[in-house]
């Protein structure tokens, strides 16, 4: 007797879940390996406004959503310069673009991503997501958060720049030097989707 | 038996973590998210010192957890601190908050390998929870506005015979 009211508790936890937890499933929207990503014109600290169209030479852009603010982002800060650093030269440029709200994060205006820039001396462009349109088109969740893509904009690879934000040392992993390796010899990268903790983009509600 | 096991780790009400509550590998982890056989409902809410909306709602948890004390319901404050922050800014932070729900801190950093098995449509980003009794489960990204959004997002494993 108990273990059927047990049951029937457990249908109606099942029906009451199915009912409030459906508009709550993150929506399946942005980006996906294999798609063609959108291009855009966006602020830069250097004072351009940057497209994608602009890097008439590139092989592919490592696109960054990226910002201050979050830790995350900070501890990921000079591997993504050193990354453009290295792969720029070979046709891989970073391309960072901020997508936070500033009213919500102040610390991520776009005067301060400015300062941070020039203190940083960033080599890439460091864009402002002005209006908050291009990080959901991309099905940016994090920062930081990257999309890889080849010449054509087609998305190859999503996620993490390496395989711990902790601890540099004990990387096994340099997940995007690997995706751009496996593109230029004509394969798909393996893995072409990871996840890793970060932090939230801040939207105004 | 398990039981005791759980009444071991997870110690709550002292404000400050113990050596077992900190999980150094996923694995080790991982059992707080299968305890299916029994009809307590756990509350694993995932967040960080570093994270503001984190912070914001952590007492939206403490209210939960007082508002069903009656209830058979565990609430874990899980960390993702990280490691180099656990003395640092964790543990002030936890003998300051002096929290009622039990607190976890989670430093393995192979998150490729356990974001997925936490919930396949998670992000990665902070903060995150999962609700679960039994086989149901529930799971959200992003913080919850005020403590009623997350009563109601609660509310379907806790009807009046309960």
């Amino acid at each position: 007797m108990k273990t059927k009211t047990g049951l029937g508790i457990g249908f109606f936890a099942s029906v009451l879940f199915l009912l409030f937890s459906f508009p709550q499933l993150s929506p399946v929207t942005g980006l996906k390996v294999g798609d063609i990503a959108p291009d855009f014109q966006l602020k830069s600290t250097s004072g351009k406004m940057v497209t994608l169209k602009d890097y008439k030479t590139a092989k592919g852009y490592i696109v960054v959503f990226t910002c201050n603010t979050c830790p995350y982002a900070q501890a990921y800060e000079q591997r993504i310069i050193d990354l453009h650093n290295k792969m720029e030269p070979m046709g891989w440029p970073v391309v960072a673009i901020m997508p936070n709200d500033p009213s919500v994060q102040p610390g991520d205006g776009f005067d301060r991503m400015t300062e941070r820039a020039k203190q940083k001396k960033y080599p890439f462009e460091y864009l402002l997501d002005e209006g908050q349109k291009i990080f959901p088109a991309y099905g940016a969740a994090r920062t930081p958060h990257v999309f890889l893509l080849d010449k054509d904009r087609k998305v190859r690879y999503i996620g993490a720049i390496d395989d711990n934000a902790d601890d540099e040392s004990l990387i096994t992993r340099r997940y995007v030097e690997e995706a751009i390796a496996a593109v230029e010899k004509g394969n798909e990268p393996d893995p072409s989707l990871t996840k890793a903790v970060g932090c939230m983009i801040k939207v105004k509600k | 038996m398990q039981k005791i096991w759980l009444l071991l780790v997870l110690t709550t009400g002292l404000g400050s973590l113990k050596a077992q509550q900190v999980f150094e590998s996923f694995d080790d982890f991982a059992p707080l998210l299968e305890r299916t056989q029994t009809d307590t409902t756990y509350v694993i809410n995932f967040w960080a010192t570093w994270c503001g909306p984190c912070v914001k709602e952590l007492p939206y948890f403490e209210q939960l957890n007082r508002s069903l004390a009656q209830r058979k319901v565990k609430i874990i404050l899980v960390s993702l601190d990280f490691r180099k922050d656990l003395e640092t800014k964790l543990k002030p932070f936890l003998a300051q908050r002096q929290f009622s729900a039990s607190v976890a801190a989670l430093v393995d950093s192979r998150q490729q390998l356990w974001i997925d098995k936490i919930d396949s449509s998670w992000s990665g980003a902070l903060p995150a929870t999962l609700v679960y009794r039994g086989d149901v489960r529930t799971f959200k990204e992003g913080e919850f506005d005020d403590f009623e959004e997350l009563q109601q997002f609660v509310l379907g494993f806790f009807d009046p015979k309960n």
